[in-house]
């Protein structure tokens, strides 16, 4: 929190109800009466600041995070509770809106930051967070030290109690009032040790576990509002295409049915900072009514620019960039002279597909613009996006935008794109009407911004003696970055090739470049973006390397780990990469699984490893194949991703980004055909049923004394090649492309 | 009979058609509703728009991925392909309504304990499923427990199937409970 002083950055407060309010934000807010009313008022459902303590010593957190399944409404607050030595059976959790304000310095955040991607929750709440359950804690202190005329060192806190040296305990409410007439300290307070820890690594359950059975849990598409109006849009197939003529009198003959009307795309090579597809928005007084005024629909489309544009072009592209130099992204000695000096040279191409996010709650938002303000309550992941995004458009200051959140149902990175925002507010704005838009399922799966396709040609260089000397990925596959402005100053790999990834920094010789493909396909992150396909690339080469040089895979990625030290690491999750930590989630992951034990009856094991965002993994697979039929008997994934705040939700992210995994690289892929995205249900883009997945994940987190990273994304760059490298075990046929049962069963 | 009154939110004016037939009655968790808008409407945007009962939810709108399962005379139906003209008569439970009072189901008890879901979405689906699962098979195999279809993106499958075990066990102990005199 360097150059940020506590008087800044902690804000205290007693509300109208006589609750404690402490918060983060500049501290001449604090004490004046510009202070949101929520933060004074009884009611809770806008939560105000981080932490209330009530009169009857329940205490209130706020979870400022994207609840998009990675446990952030719980583990987040855990931080505040830990330093706030609250009574966490009794806490009561409150998700917080967008905190977007103008404070005396210019724009900020009175809440930090809230958006989900990165992986970055956690280390960011590691340090503010802590600090402001902590401030409240000193406050308390500070506040019995004076009713007990004691120094402020001899009182301890225990579960939401203040405490005697003599033991008598005092409930932290009764202090409520004299602690909010103190000034906060001027410098950060310490925070607790690990050895202090009481919620901190202890196993939490969702909070707000109930509401979710119960269906009482509020997520975007959940939200209604008097007035507003249902939209759907038909909108057109075709990349880049628009709307050449609209039939809509049968729409409008459905009975619910108020309005028509086309909506433009984006210019085509235009940056995707509104709406993603030309069509024609229906609005209707309820959802079934819009749908089958959309279904009455007759439209004639004029494809765009990408009419051509299929998948096979693309692998015909692939190939043929290959021929070109390409761009560099890293290179180490000089792998032409090592393959010039090389007794072998293996070569392998992998290919991967697109791939949809198809979060089970498909883009909803809903919209009110009103003259001098809106309201907007959505599913998101990137609410400071959205909130540009309706300024926007609306011409309204941020500020005067309130941005209510919700639980979503999945993220994926397909929220980081605010699209279907900026299209409920096109509408919103045409129609003159508050407009709740939904989205179905065939509209989400034909228009997003998919995971990158791409072939990654590898080759690595060996001696006589079968030792690797050189190592090349060259990848060509359609920029992640593909007109997303925020995106434009990245570095050459365009989102698809990290330069400092393993083996990188290991081998003498290195050769790394990216050769971008034509495509109309809008492209964004997808969980652990870049990760899924480039750990598919190098870790089941490394692999097809210890079948041909006949090494133990496990032993040869040791042996090139090397001796546990740092190497810098440029991408997402640096600035370094710990070769130890690698090594000890595979080996830890080869134990679990008897790596080195003979399997018979056609069973094979397959593992892979790899670091992302500041977390490492390891998968390990045993699979048999019979007839067509892949059988996955155990999985196994270990990780370290530095100190676990909830081990319940650490372990429920491995298991999920593992099965998620595995149902992703058996069947799915978005293919493109005439311009046209092929898939529209899940019947085609079929996401994995539980008759498929292993009946368990075998989750084995190691203890670690290190800062937290976030764990939302290493659960799963590891997974398909592990399964890849499992089915050549049990097989000795290499999938090299993705979805890996289609090509098993071509192969077979 | 007027309809009770609902609980949620303002139901919108949905014009009726001159040709369609009269309202049409739905007992819904216990409760009885007059329907009177298009008779085709499926039983999941009735359930969400008008009575804003939105614990089921809507997936695809195709039947495939189980979101918004309910039932019906106590069978899991998706509630997205059942109009609500064919429902006249039959009695629906949706999530809202598993729970007595305060007191949940076993399963949604299970789902609590074993920290079933992540981002929640396909959750109440899956728990209508399960518990019609567990009518018919009171200690299902995995096998049996693998004829759930249900879709989860976040990968929640391995604890679902701890959570379908566990309530099976708290169903069966509370019927041994019972049954002592």
């Amino acid at each position: 929190m360097s150059g940020l002083s506590r008087r800044q950055f902690i804000r205290v407060m007693l509300s109208a109800s006589g609750a404690l309010v402490v918060g983060v934000g500049p501290a001449s807010a604090a004490f004046t009466p510009t202070v949101p009313m929520e933060l004074l008022g009884e009611a809770l459902t806008s939560l105000g600041a981080f932490v209330r303590i009530e009169r009857n010593n329940r205490i209130v957190i706020g979870a400022r995070g994207c609840e998009i399944g990675q446990g952030v409404i719980t583990s987040l607050p855990m931080l505040v509770a830990e330093e706030l030595d609250a009574d966490w059976t009794r806490v009561r959790v409150e998700q917080l809106p967008y905190g977007y304000e103008i404070g005396p310095d210019g724009p900020t955040n009175r809440y930090g930051p809230q958006g989900a991607g990165g992986s970055t929750s956690i280390t960011d709440g590691w340090k503010d967070l802590r600090q402001a359950g902590a401030v409240a804690r000193w406050l308390l202190i500070e506040a019995a030290a004076q009713h007990w005329q004691l120094p402020h060192e001899r009182i301890s806190t225990e579960a939401s109690h203040v405490v005697h040296p003599d033991g008598t305990r005092m409930p932290y409410a009764e202090l409520v009032e004299r602690a909010a007439a103190i000034l906060p300290p001027a410098e950060p307070v310490p925070v607790k040790t690990p050895d202090q820890f009481r919620v901190i690594g202890k196993p939490a359950r969702t909070v707000d576990a109930r509401a979710i059975v119960t269906g009482q849990a509020q997520f975007g598409i959940d939200a209604y509002l008097g007035g507003a109006l249902v939209a759907v849009m038909l909108r057109c197939p075709h990349l880049d295409g628009s709307v050449e003529s609209v039939d809509d009198s049968d729409a409008r003959k459905v009975a619910g049915v108020r309005e028509v009307f086309a909506l433009d795309g984006p210019v085509p090579g235009s940056s995707f900072d509104g709406n993603l597809a030309a069509g024609v928005v229906v609005l209707a007084d309820n959802t079934w009514a819009a749908l089958k005024g959309r279904n009455a629909l007759k439209v004639t489309w004029k494809p765009g620019p990408w009419a051509e544009e299929s998948t096979a072009k693309l692998e015909a592209q692939a190939a043929e960039a290959f021929k070109g130099e390409g761009v560099n992204v890293r290179t180490d000695g000089d792998m032409a002279a090592a393959r010039k000096a090389a007794k072998r040279v293996l070569e392998a191409r992998y290919q991967v597909p697109f791939l949809a996010h198809a979060t089970m709650e498909p883009p909803a938002a809903l919209i009110k613009i009103e003259p001098d303000r809106a309201l907007f309550i959505g599913s998101l992941q990137n609410p400071s996006g959205a909130s540009s995004v309706i300024a926007n458009l609306t011409g309204l200051a941020r500020e005067k935008i309130e941005i209510r959140m919700t639980r979503a149902g999945g993220g994926f990175g397909r929220r980081l794109e605010n699209d279907y925002v900026a299209e409920a507010v096109m509408i919103a704005k045409k129609a003159g009407k508050p407009v709740k838009l939904l989205w179905t399922r065939d509209d989400d799966l034909r228009h997003d911004f998919y995971r990158p396709f791409g072939v990654h040609q590898m080759s690595a260089t060996l001696d006589r003696k079968n030792q690797l000397t050189g190592f090349a990925h060259l990848c060509a596959a359609t920029s992640l970055n593909y007109r997303i402005a925020r995106k434009k100053e990245r570095p050459p790999g365009q989102g698809c090739l990290e330069a400092d990834d393993f083996p990188a920094g290991l081998l003498p010789n290195l050769d790394k470049r990216f050769f971008s493909l034509e495509s109309g396909m809008p492209r964004g992150p997808w969980r652990a973006p870049l990760h899924t396909f480039h750990a598919f690339a190098v870790q089941s080469f490394i692999d097809e390397i210890a079948v041909e040089t006949k090494q133990d895979a496990v032993a040869l990625r040791l042996a090139l780990l090397g001796e546990a030290r740092e190497l810098d690491y440029s991408g997402h999750g640096g600035p370094k990469f710990d070769t130890g930590r690698l090594a000890a989630v595979l080996s830890r992951c080869a134990e679990a699984i008897d790596w080195k034990r003979k399997r018979s009856d056609g069973r094979g094991v397959g593992i892979a490893c790899h670091f992302t965002f500041g977390g490492y993994a390891a998968h390990a697979f045993e699979v048999s194949v019979d007839g067509r039929d892949l059988r996955i008997h155990r999985a196994i994934c270990v990780a370290d991703v530095g100190r676990v705040v909830n081990p319940l939700g650490v372990e429920a992210m491995m298991m999920g980004g593992t099965i998620d995994g595995i149902s992703t690289a058996l069947n799915l892929a978005i293919t493109v055909k005439d311009g046209q995205v092929q898939q529209s249900s899940f019947g085609d883009y079929a996401l994995g049923r539980m008759a498929q997945m292993p009946n368990e994940v075998e989750v084995i987190i190691l203890p670690s004394e290190l800062e937290p990273s976030g764990a939302g994304e290493m659960g799963i760059p590891s997974v398909a090649p592990a399964l890849a490298n499992a089915i050549y075990a049990a097989t000795t046929v290499r999938v090299r492309k993705l979805p890996i049962l289609p090509e098993l069963n071509r192969l077979l | 009979m007027p309809s009770p009154p609902l609980k949620t939110g303002k139901q919108p004016s949905a014009p009726v058609a001159a040709a369609e037939p009269g309202p049409i009655e739905l007992t819904i968790n216990g409760e009885t509703y007059r329907h009177s808008g298009a008779p085709d409407m499926p039983l999941l945007w009735y359930l969400r728009d008008v009575l804003r009962l939105t614990g089921s939810k809507f997936g695809c709108g195709v039947g495939q991925c189980g979101a918004c399962t309910v039932h019906v005379d106590g069978k899991a139906q998706r509630s997205c392909l059942l109009p609500v003209s064919a429902l006249a008569g039959q009695s629906i439970t949706t999530i809202e309504g598993l729970a007595s009072g305060e007191d949940l189901h076993a399963v949604q008890q299970a789902w609590v304990e074993e920290d079933v879901p992540q981002c929640g979405y396909c959750q109440a689906g899956q728990i209508m499923a399960a518990v019609d699962l567990l009518k018919r098979k009171a200690q299902p195999s995995d096998s049996d427990i693998a004829q759930l279809t249900n879709l989860c993106r976040c990968g929640t499958y391995p604890r679902i199937r701890k959570a379908v075990k566990r309530a099976a066990q708290l169903i069966a102990a509370a019927r041994t409970a019972e049954a002592k005199p």
